[in-house]
């Protein structure tokens, strides 16, 4: 007899799925299948069965090759360069529980650290946005219950966020949307004729570079002023057709992804995105939310907000905490050569930064707590491998429309190895003795 | 007037923040009072001497004071910020925050800033020689207010960014500048005396851009009204003239909608 567990929770995409079934073997050790996750997050339950996995840290030699060394060595190692550095940064957590974030940020305010996540690379620019101002949203439930008006901006959910759209965006039937997919207008702006893109009411093929500009063009259209024949590759009569269909829905809502958030004019799109929101709630009820990718890329802009007051890319190196992307962002302070030690966790930096600042990665002692071999595990000094959070230990993690869920353990981790948060409580009393804090 | 020369002699190993180096805070020093004074390289601090030679002395006052900065200080941030009063003449390059939120007196750069130089400046005057980085005379990160008063001349090239929420004051750039002029801005004036490439204007609610080059892409909120003659630098010609942004919120005065302007020579 297998043993089946429900509501499991997919720790694989910002839709964070809750309802997922896992069949396990009838010891409870083996996980043989995963019912109701889409491709990608099956695949992340399966992964962690993988017999080759790595479960002891392992420290790079002088010759270049790899030598086992206990929890407690690298406990050690990592606790060290943090302490020691003038200025350490502390990147990832993106992939991992807001129980392990919080550890980690009592010891980047010990060793006067940066602490930044995936955002940097992805919707740090809607975070800058949203403190510029402000932003009207909602929950994904609101969406599935009442949205009759949903625009994908530069985000492709059919391969990104596989069962977005069945769960919450295009075909579920809610309270007020009884007809599931024909209770919807969908509009997908995207230079590109995406998956997505080809389930559209409206495909609005945006001149790459030029959503901004389209974005104004949709305001300018709402207070009907003047607008030239042409503006992003799209022909005016066009831009005033789809601000007529936003204007005439109940309930709108704007799902947005990297398309925007980097590239040209980043936080500027994202910003004028949310400014159409606004305007269009003059006529109807309109909502904006970014499409978050790492399951837990939310937690960690909500711990980091709760604990130092900003999201992302903070600067506690003086004391206080400081907040400048350009300054203070992951990728600058490593192409400029800012930093003097590195730790990264839960993300792979590896395989997504560009090259120049992998190498600086390189250069600088670093450590990589990862449950995987990454890019990232293969430039740094120490690599600590982990238990799988949200299939060998649980913990809170936060949808990309803030809603906060406790994932769950499925099995347990191979015998002896540390959670990202054991690891980090390790480092964090080690680092105490070190700076002599009581 | 007094002089003081700091000239780097023992660069930061990361980079150096020297926020106390302004005539206001060297005023009334002596040199070795003021190679007392704190800087920062990431969680450490220390003091200027460390770093820097110090030689001469303050002024009594801000206003009688003047500083002139030698050596390789391209990893130095925060150079003359918050300064009142007096001179800061930086003889080379500088990196992030030059005269941020200045509110008076002359700084010189002789070479380039980096990015967020006269962030929220108030007041005073800014030369930089060289090019300038992005967000130069913006707000600070989630601040609604950029450069409210004062000028920026800029030789060289500047990046994007520039003017983002100003209030007022007056920004020239010789040559040529990046994407995003004053957006979201409510009041002052941009100069380019080279091209521009797009997004000029984005969500300002008031403000004056005057290019003197070519536009890549203008903003769809900027409508054409004709043609205007303008008087700049002694030189007078002729100018397209567009209202905007007319997607964004606009203020009246006396019943009358307050647009911004956009110039582009003809
Ligand atoms: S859509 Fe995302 S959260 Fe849901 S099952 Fe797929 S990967 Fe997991």
């Amino acid at each position: 007899m297998t043993k089946t567990m429900t509501d499991v929770v997919c720790p694989f995409c910002g839709t964070l799925c809750d309802d997922l079934e896992v069949s396990l073997s009838d010891d409870g050790k083996q996980i043989l299948e995963v019912y109701n996750a889409c491709v990608i997050g099956t695949e992340k339950f399966l992964h962690s069965q993988a017999k080759d996995r790595v479960t002891r840290p392992r420290m790079r030699q002088e010759d270049g090759s790899w030598k086992e060394v206990s929890y407690d060595e690298a406990v050690e190692y990592t606790a060290k360069i943090l302490a020691n550095a003038k200025k350490p940064l502390m990147y990832g957590w993106s992939s991992t529980n807001c129980e392990a974030q919080s550890v980690g940020h009592e010891i980047a305010e010990m060793c006067g650290a940066c602490v930044d996540n995936t955002a940097a690379v992805c919707h740090g620019t809607t975070l800058i946005a949203v403190q510029d101002i402000g932003i009207p949203s909602c929950t994904l439930g609101e969406i599935k219950n009442r949205a009759d008006r949903i625009i994908f901006w530069g985000c492709n959910p059919a391969h990104a966020h596989p069962r977005h759209m069945s769960r919450y965006s295009i075909y579920p039937r809610g309270f007020f949307t009884g007809k599931g997919h024909k209770s919807r207008k969908i509009v997908v702006v995207d230079p590109r004729v995406t998956d997505t893109a080809s389930l559209a009411d409206i495909h609005l093929q945006v001149e790459q570079g030029r959503d901004y500009e389209l974005l104004n063009a949709l305001r300018v259209a709402l207070n009907n002023e003047w607008l030239p024949d042409v503006v992003a590759g799209i022909p005016q009569e066009k831009i005033r057709e789809v601000a007529e269909v936003c204007k005439s829905g109940r309930f709108g809502i704007i799902f947005f992804g990297m398309g925007v958030t980097q590239s040209l004019s980043k936080n500027h799109n994202i910003d004028e995105a949310i400014a159409l929101t606004k305007h269009l709630n003059e006529f109807t009820k309109f909502s904006i939310m970014p499409m978050r990718g790492h399951y837990n890329v939310t937690g960690s802009g909500e711990v980091l907000a709760w604990q130092f007051g900003f999201p992302y890319s903070v600067d506690l190196s003086r004391g206080f905490a400081r907040y400048n992307p350009g300054d203070t962002s992951t990728i600058d302070l490593l192409l400029r050569g800012e930093v003097d030690a590195m730790l990264t966790i839960a993300s792979d930096p590896g395989a997504h930064f560009p090259i120049s600042a992998v190498k600086q990665i390189a250069k600088i002692p670093s450590v990589a707590i990862d449950p995987h071999l990454t890019p990232t595990t293969g430039v740094s000094k120490l690599h600590v491998p982990v238990a799988f959070v949200g299939v060998e230990v649980g913990g809170n993690a936060y949808r990309m429309d803030n809603v906060p869920i406790d994932t769950r353990k499925v099995v347990d981790p191979p015998a002896g190895m540390l959670t990202d948060e054991e690891f980090l409580t390790k480092v964090r009393d080690r680092v105490k003795q070190l700076k002599g804090v009581k | 007037m007094e002089t003081v020369t700091i000239t780097m002699k023992n660069p930061p190993q990361l980079y150096l923040e020297a926020d106390n180096v302004t005539p206001d805070k060297f005023a009334g020093k002596s040199a070795s009072q003021i190679a007392e004074l704190h800087v920062y390289e990431g969680n450490t601090t220390s003091t200027l001497g460390k770093y820097f030679e110090v030689a001469g002395s303050a002024g009594a006052t801000a206003a009688d004071t003047k500083i002139v900065v030698k050596g390789d200080v391209s990893k130095v941030k925060y150079l003359g910020m918050k300064m009142s009063a007096g001179e800061l003449v930086i003889e080379g390059s500088a990196d992030q925050y030059v005269g941020a939120w200045m509110s008076g007196g002359k700084l010189l750069v002789k070479g380039n800033v980096d990015a967020f130089a006269a962030t929220g400046m108030k007041g005073g005057e800014l030369t930089i020689e060289g090019n300038a980085g992005n967000y130069l005379g913006a707000a600070y990160r989630g601040d609604w207010r950029g450069m409210s008063g004062g000028k920026i001349l800029v030789k060289g090239n500047a990046g994007s960014d520039v003017g983002m929420y100003m209030l007022g004051g007056e920004i020239v750039v010789n040559g040529n500048i990046d994407v995003h002029v004053m957006t979201h801005a409510e009041g002052g004036k941009v100069i380019i005396k080279g091209n521009a490439k797009s997004k000029l204007g984005g969500q300002l609610v008031d403000g004056t851009i005057i290019v003197f080059g070519t536009i890549d892409v203008m903003m769809p909120g900027y409508k054409p009204v004709g043609e205007a003659e303008l008087e700049i630098d002694g030189v007078k010609a002729k100018f397209a003239h567009f209202i905007g942004d007319t997607g964004e919120r606009k203020k009246k005065r006396k019943g009358q909608v307050i647009y911004g302007n956009l110039y582009k020579k003809l």
